[in-house]
């Protein structure tokens, strides 16, 4: 799926979503255009953060800003964010989804999703990530699930990770489908 | 929290490490390749907004993690809020942690140092894992040379095994979730350290430099982020983590990134000998006069001198004193025996600056005056 420059025939590669005035305004250009309008795509590292968070809050008047709702995790705020470059922790990603997207796939160069290993444990059911943050003296490791199904599991991911790299595209959809039922009903987040 | 040990009694400090070997694919141009991945523990705030508390626990847990995990035979864990400013520079200096890890943070404290460690794999130094830096989990294996794959696989087998201790922070969308966004997906960053003297010397450096940039790719120094680039060391490595697999990082840096770059090299040493060998040989025999006489020595000084040298032994341009090729692992090591902290630590007592000059230059004599007959 790609987009058109909002200002040219080239296919968008900079995409922004800021809201203002409570209306979400979008924003997709091409390299170029992105330029011009000063959003440089390539600088490097803390400071790719600090001007993306720039760029895509400039467009927003500071009730805007106010009225984001804070990490309901870690009460990290999104100003607290643009500030510091560095998220509170996990789930600050979802609460900030709608503008981590945007911000994720301009300093990845267009990247918008995972495409690289998964961890077993989510395979295999447990819910993984989406834990609520647990208090403290609990480090006692979540027994392992059942063997049988984790190793079945662990195997075919091998075999999903060899194929991807034997760029065998049709045996890899199968392994993943394949992963994919093994893990049904277990994992709700594992989707 | 295991007692350290006190400063100068560490094994770890005598071990040859592994990025000064010299072995391995293009080891000429290829110092190191280095695999690092971020990883974080589900349910628990990122190291940069935890208070104190919290950094206990996620350093306890970790801790308990990877040495039990069976990842090496031998695991040597410190504590780098514990340890002497002397043992935090001297891992630094071995590339086992970051100057991050060594300074630790200061923007949200309970009192006293952050807690966070590191663990590192004995005798050999390949696998080190840094507890509470940026993120819990910064896992890291060095392989001498080129082999970045061995160095994916190794580390692809120390992460599955600590995931089964743990829970890692992971989102379907966003791959294993990193303290700073930009480390998002694969969370892998796959490094080279490359030795380009022939490219500077034929002025062809920045080329280099724009290209790598122009593929995404950063270029930093001998010690990493925020460090100059010191006798022509250079470290390269991949930006983009997300919406790549590590089978593709892998493939573009291995095959499409760093031959190419090595080939460079290497023609503009060949050019080198072929078109300017009197120039050539002067400024390397200059370098290794110097080595081998100074009385004081700036560390970037003797790194530039030994970056020459090093070059002017894989051309056969520097011999010992029977007219054998002098072994490339000796400039190697030295590259890391005249940072400060080695330094001070083979003296045995701190040095100020002007102490350590002359301390810089008397090792280095000494040692080339054993082998070379200088
Ligand atoms: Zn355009
Ligand atoms: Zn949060």
């Amino acid at each position: 799926m790609s987009t058109k420059c909002d200002r040219c025939d080239n296919e968008a590669t900079v995409h922004e979503v800021s809201v203002r005035n409570g209306v979400k305004v979008e924003r997709h250009l091409c390299e170029s255009c992105a330029a011009q309008q000063g959003l440089d795509a390539s600088v490097s590292g803390s400071a790719v953060v600090a001007n993306l968070v720039k760029s895509l809050m400039t467009q927003q008047t500071g009730a805007t800003q106010g009225r984001l709702p804070a990490c309901r995790t870690c009460r990290m705020t999104f100003a607290d964010f643009k500030q510091q470059g560095m998220l509170g922790c996990p789930d600050c990603y979802r609460s900030f989804e709608a503008f981590l997207g945007p911000l994720i796939e301009r300093a990845q160069e267009g990247g918008v999703a995972h495409a690289g290993k998964t961890p077993a444990r989510l395979l295999s059911g447990a819910p993984v990530g989406s834990t609520p943050m647990p208090r403290p003296a609990d480090p006692a490791p979540a027994p392992p699930p059942g063997p049988s199904r984790e190793e079945q599991i662990r195997e075919l991911r091998r075999q999903l990770s060899k194929a991807v790299a034997a760029e065998q595209y049709e045996a890899a959809a199968r392994l993943r489908d394949a992963i994919q039922s093994l893990s049904q009903g277990h994992g709700e987040d594992a989707a | 929290m295991s007692q350290p040990p006190p400063p100068g009694d560490r094994p770890l400090f005598d071990a040859m490490t592994e990025w000064l070997r010299a072995e391995g694919d293009c080891a000429d141009v290829v110092m190191s390749s280095r695999v690092r991945l971020a990883r974080n523990l589900a349910g628990h705030p990122f190291c940069t907004r935890s208070a104190r508390r919290d950094r206990l626990l996620t350093l306890e847990a970790c801790r308990d993690c990877v040495l039990r995990a069976g990842l090496a035979d031998r695991f040597v864990w410190c504590d780098v809020h514990d340890a002497s400013p002397l043992e935090r520079m001297m891992l630094v200096e071995r590339h086992l942690i970051s100057k991050q890890l060594s300074k630790g943070r200061t923007l949200i404290h309970g009192g006293g140092e952050d807690p966070r460690g590191v663990a590192i794999a004995l005798p050999d130094e390949r696998l080190s894992i840094m507890v509470n830096e940026e993120d819990h989990l910064r896992i890291q294996v060095i392989r001498s040379g080129l082999a970045l794959g061995a160095a994916w696989r190794q580390i692809d087998e120390v992460d599955d095994r600590i995931e089964a201790g743990v829970d890692y922070a992971f989102s379907p969308r966003f791959g294993y979730l990193t303290a700073c966004p930009t480390n998002v997906g694969t969370g892998l960053r796959m490094s080279v350290m490359l030795h380009l003297p022939g490219l500077r010397l034929m002025r062809e450096l920045e080329k280099v430099k724009r290209a790598a940039a122009d593929m995404g790719l950063a270029v930093r120094g001998f010690y990493g982020e925020g460090s100059d680039a010191v006798g022509d060391f250079f470290q390269l490595s991949n930006q983009t983590t997300l919406g790549r697999s590590e089978a593709q990082i892998l493939a573009d840096m291995e095959q499409k990134v760093v031959p190419p770059i090595v080939e460079y090299e290497r023609r503009s040493r060949r050019d080198l000998l072929q078109s300017r060998r009197v120039g050539l040989e002067d400024q390397i025999m200059r370098a290794w006069g110097m080595l081998c006489n100074a009385r004081l020595l700036a560390t970037e000084e003797a790194m530039q001198a030994l970056s020459l040298v090093r070059l002017g032994v894989l051309l056969s341009i520097i011999q010992d004193r029977t007219g054998r090729a002098l072994d490339v692992r000796l400039v190697n090591q030295l590259t890391l025996l005249v940072q400060s902290a080695h330094l001070q630590r083979a003296v045995g007592r701190e040095l100020d600056q002007e102490q350590r000059k002359v301390a810089r230059a008397t090792f280095i004599r000494t040692r080339l005056a054993a082998i070379a007959g200088a």
